[in-house]
């Protein structure tokens, strides 16, 4: 497979940040080199971690050509326009206060079981998923709550599947790890950890069969499938990356790497951090973006994301990112170091973006001020919508077993058990 | 040769002549294709010519049966001269169905291992690569559980993929993907999405092919909600269940057998499909019910011959649908004998037949006279050793004893 996207390039690097594990985290970032995004100060390189077996010693990295032409491409210094901004922001801060009220009607008792927030990794959901068309798909994981809002799902019917209602975007059946919708092209929301990648390999695999062998129009769907640094240990990754490079599939695989798998380290897990580095050994380019940070995850995004468009194949980013809470809300935390915490904390990408907007005079305070009570607004509605919505009858335990519920087969009396009408009602015997 | 047809719906009349190794006799098929639900197609059909590569250990001259099938002539139906059909093996009985819904619906596509170029491993797709081209007839990497993921997420993209394992056995690397988002997505997702897929494979104990080749999933399978299971044993209603499997709207797993394959019958020239909850009457009788599918379809045919002889009347039941379980037609036979045989070729435990077991005695615990009998496969990885493997599974001799011990 050629390498042609690939190059190498000397990076601009960061120094390791500290770690609560006592090897230095690798923790460089090759994405936009625009100096007017970096939060960090730019250090001088240091170099990788002494404990990667394999690696080279040279500190070349694959980056995407395109990032770098991006940049000299760009009529105004800008990257954003102030809608664009706006938009961004707002979604970003639904994410988080939408997160924040979870946590907050978890502990009052509204949902339960086991919920994954996303705080802290917003830029990464809103970065990649703004870019896309309502008919593009996303797969997800676990900690799909943004990414359903993201792309587009109201933010009431994703509360009421948290609190178990009907009126939830998957009736209450599917709750926190498994949110759906048709409408929106979200495929879910996947409990264990990497079973979404094959499906989402699939959803690009139909798009380029409806191209290719029905011929459809316009027929250029791309699906994205996020996941974490836990999953790329996993074999359906490796398996699907190989499948999505061969047959030049049009899907971005995203990884959300926040470092942490519940309690195991990245580090303590992976022979080979570098996530990226997996792509070019499938014949796909791998990048490394700044998770943390909106803007650069845009420019990779949206190159990704065209690209696939464009029928050129995959493309495995590795988005570096944290999470400011715990694995999830029954995670006691205990194991991250909090110096790790506070670094992640200054690097929050709501400020960062803040900041950025204000800096290049593109928002006010009082701008971000309503979109902040907007949301608000927002998710008071939501919470009371999902409040009063009904818990699902008994009459719906079956009926979304079978699309086809003849699969429930025919009964002793020689009719099939769904035409029984004690069945619908749910107090039939089956 | 005798020939005959049943008038009772949701039965089908095995006319069998007399020995093994015989050349069927020409026969006149005439039947009538009734569109009412509850029916299955009315068939004439001959005697399956024994395949060869049965156990021919147990071939021995038979005296001459002039008809092993009571015969009951139903005048109300009429028999209408179509056509002759067309004789041909099992697995071409498959591709034809195959062949069939792919020109039907261009959503209908095939991936797994060696189905393209090389024509699947038991050539149940050969040539349709070349007439639909390599992205309809995919040849995927060897990653089960991520192919069969991928068609899965093709399925609720808006295709209709058929995957191919290899072996059954192989799907066990599968399992994750079959039985987390086959079965569950449909209702996860609140009813959202579907998931059409056909997952079908051969199975079962073959010759000599070792423990994890000859593995019979079904009863792992069975308790995964959302999937319905099936399986087919005759040309006849291989053809028909694999077009009714791709035409569900529900996730269908298909169970083939690696020695049925090259079993020769005429099926009909018009299109059919049956329907996947309902079981094949094979042979109507008095005595006892012997419930069976897949392969000891033949095994219990070859016992009842001898059953005849002795002077039993076994009713033979091929139940077809693993789950759910017709318990109409199981029902109205048990109801008739009050007699239950189940004879499988799973492992005793937890397999179909159990499972069979306890939904008989739920439901027709008053009709019965005697115990339900399962004899199943032993609890034993599939030895390589030919004499071993044939005490593995059920042969025809236990079975006879069986029923002779049940009808006591």
């Amino acid at each position: 497979m050629s390498l042609s996207a690939t190059k190498f390039v000397h990076p601009i690097t960061t120094p390791p940040s500290t770690r609560s594990s006592d090897k230095p985290l690798f923790s460089t970032f090759f994405g936009s080199n625009h100096t007017k995004l970096r939060f960090n100060k730019p250090i001088v390189v240091a170099q990788r971690r002494s404990s990667s077996a394999a690696s080279t010693s040279s500190p070349v990295v694959a980056v995407s050509d395109v990032v770098k032409e991006k940049k000299l491409k760009s009529a105004s210094n800008l990257l954003i326009t102030k809608e664009e901004g706006l938009v961004i922001y707002e979604d970003m801060i639904l994410g988080r206060f939408f997160e924040d009220m979870c946590a907050q009607m978890y502990y009052r008792g509204k949902m339960f079981g086991f919920v994954h927030l996303y705080n802290g990794q917003e830029a990464v959901s809103t970065g990649f998923i703004k870019f896309l068309k309502k008919e593009d798909y996303v797969v997800s994981t676990y900690r799909d709550h943004v990414h359903a809002l993201s792309k587009g799902v109201p933010a009431r019917e994703v509360m009421s599947e948290l609190f178990g209602k009907a009126t939830g975007c998957c009736r209450g059946q599917g709750g926190s790890m498994h949110m759906f919708s048709k409408q929106y092209n979200l495929l879910g929301g996947f409990a264990f950890i990497g079973e979404g990648i094959p499906v989402a390999t699939g959803a690009a695999f139909s798009s380029k069969y409806r191209r290719e062998v029905l011929k459809e129009p316009g027929a250029d769907e791309v699906t994205l499938a996020f996941f974490g640094d836990g999953t790329c240990n996993n074999g359906q990754f490796y398996e699907c990356l190989n499948m999505a490079a061969l047959w030049k599939l049009p899907i971005v695989f995203v990884v959300e790497n926040n470092l942490w798998a519940i309690g195991m380290s990245h580090l303590r897990a992976t022979s080979d951090p570098q996530i990226w580095k997996k792509g070019p050994a499938f014949g796909m380019p791998g990048i490394h973006v700044d998770g943390m940070d909106v803007l650069k995850v845009r420019e990779v995004a949206k190159e990704a994301i065209e690209r696939a468009r464009r029928g050129e194949g995959p493309t495995l980013v590795e988005c570096e990112t944290y999470r400011f809470r715990g694995h999830s809300l029954a995670d006691p935390d205990e194991l991250r170091d909090p110096a790790e915490k506070a670094h992640y904390a200054g690097r929050d990408p709501i400020t960062a973006l803040k900041k950025y907007l204000f800096d290049n005079k593109l928002a006010s305070e009082q701008e971000l001020k309503a979109i902040d009570k907007k949301i608000e607004e927002l998710l008071d509605d939501a919470v009371e919508f999902a409040d009063e919505s009904p818990l699902p009858p008994r009459s719906q335990l079956l009926e979304n077993v079978f699309a086809d519920p003849k699969g429930f087969g025919i009964g002793p009396d020689g009719k099939y058990r769904c035409e029984d009408p004690k069945f619908t009602q749910g107090t039939a015997h089956v | 040769m005798a020939t005959l047809f049943q008038g009772l719906p949701s039965s089908t009349a095995f006319s069998s002549s007399n020995k093994f190794n015989h050349a069927p006799a020409p026969t006149s098929f005439s039947g009538t294709w009734n569109n009412e639900r509850k029916s299955s197609i009315v068939t004439v059909r001959s005697d399956a010519r024994w395949s060869p590569v049965l156990n021919s250990a147990t071939h021995k001259p038979q005296r001459l049966i002039t008809n092993a099938v009571a015969t009951k002539a139903d005048s109300s139906l009429a028999s209408t001269s179509s056509k002759p059909g067309h004789e041909l093996l099992l697995f071409e009985a498959l591709r034809e169905g195959l062949e069939e819904e792919m020109e039907r619906d261009p959503c209908v596509c095939v991936m797994g291992e060696d189905v393209g170029h090389y024509g699947g491993s038991y050539k149940v797709t050969k040539g349709l690569a070349t007439k639909f081209g390599d992205l309809r007839v995919l040849d995927t990497p060897i990653a089960e559980n991520s192919f069969t993921g991928m068609g899965i997420g093709a399925a609720m993209t808006g295709l209709r993929p058929i995957i191919e394992g290899m072996n059954m056995g192989f799907l066990l690397l599968a399992f994750n993907q079959i039985s987390n988002n086959c079965g569950m997505l449909h209702y996860t997702s609140g009813g959202q999405f579907k998931i059409p897929v056909v997952i079908r494979g051969p199975g079962g104990v073959g010759r000599q092919l070792g423990a994890e080749h000859s593995q019979r999933l079904e009863s792992y399978f069975q308790s995964i909600p959302g999937i319905q299971m099936v399986a087919c044993s005759t040309p006849y209603n291989a053809k028909g269940l694999m077009k009714a499997a791709i035409r569900s709207e529900n996730p269908v797993i298909l169970f083939e057998h690696v020695l049925l394959y090259n079993l020769k019958d005429r099926i009909p020239d018009e299109e059919y499909v049956l329907s996947l909850e309902e079981a094949e009457m094979v042979r109507p009788g008095e005595h006892v019910t012997i419930l069976t599918y897949s392969r000891m379809r033949y095994h219990v045919m070859q016992a009842a011959k001898t059953l005849v002889n002795k002077g039993y009347d076994p009713e033979v039941i091929d139940i077809r649908s693993l789950k759910p379980f017709d318990l109409h037609t199981i029902g109205k036979s048990v109801k008739k004998t009050h007699r239950v045989l189940i004879v499988e070729e799973c492992m005793r435990t937890g397999g179909i037949g159990a499972s069979l077991t306890a939904a008989i005695t739920e439901n027709f615990n008053d009709d019965l006279d005697a115990p339900i009998v399962c004899l199943s496969s032993q609890d034993v990885p599939t030895p390589y050793a030919g004499t071993l493997e044939e005490w593995t599974v059920v042969q025809p001799a236990q079975i006879v004893t069986a029923v002779e011990q049940l009808c006591q």
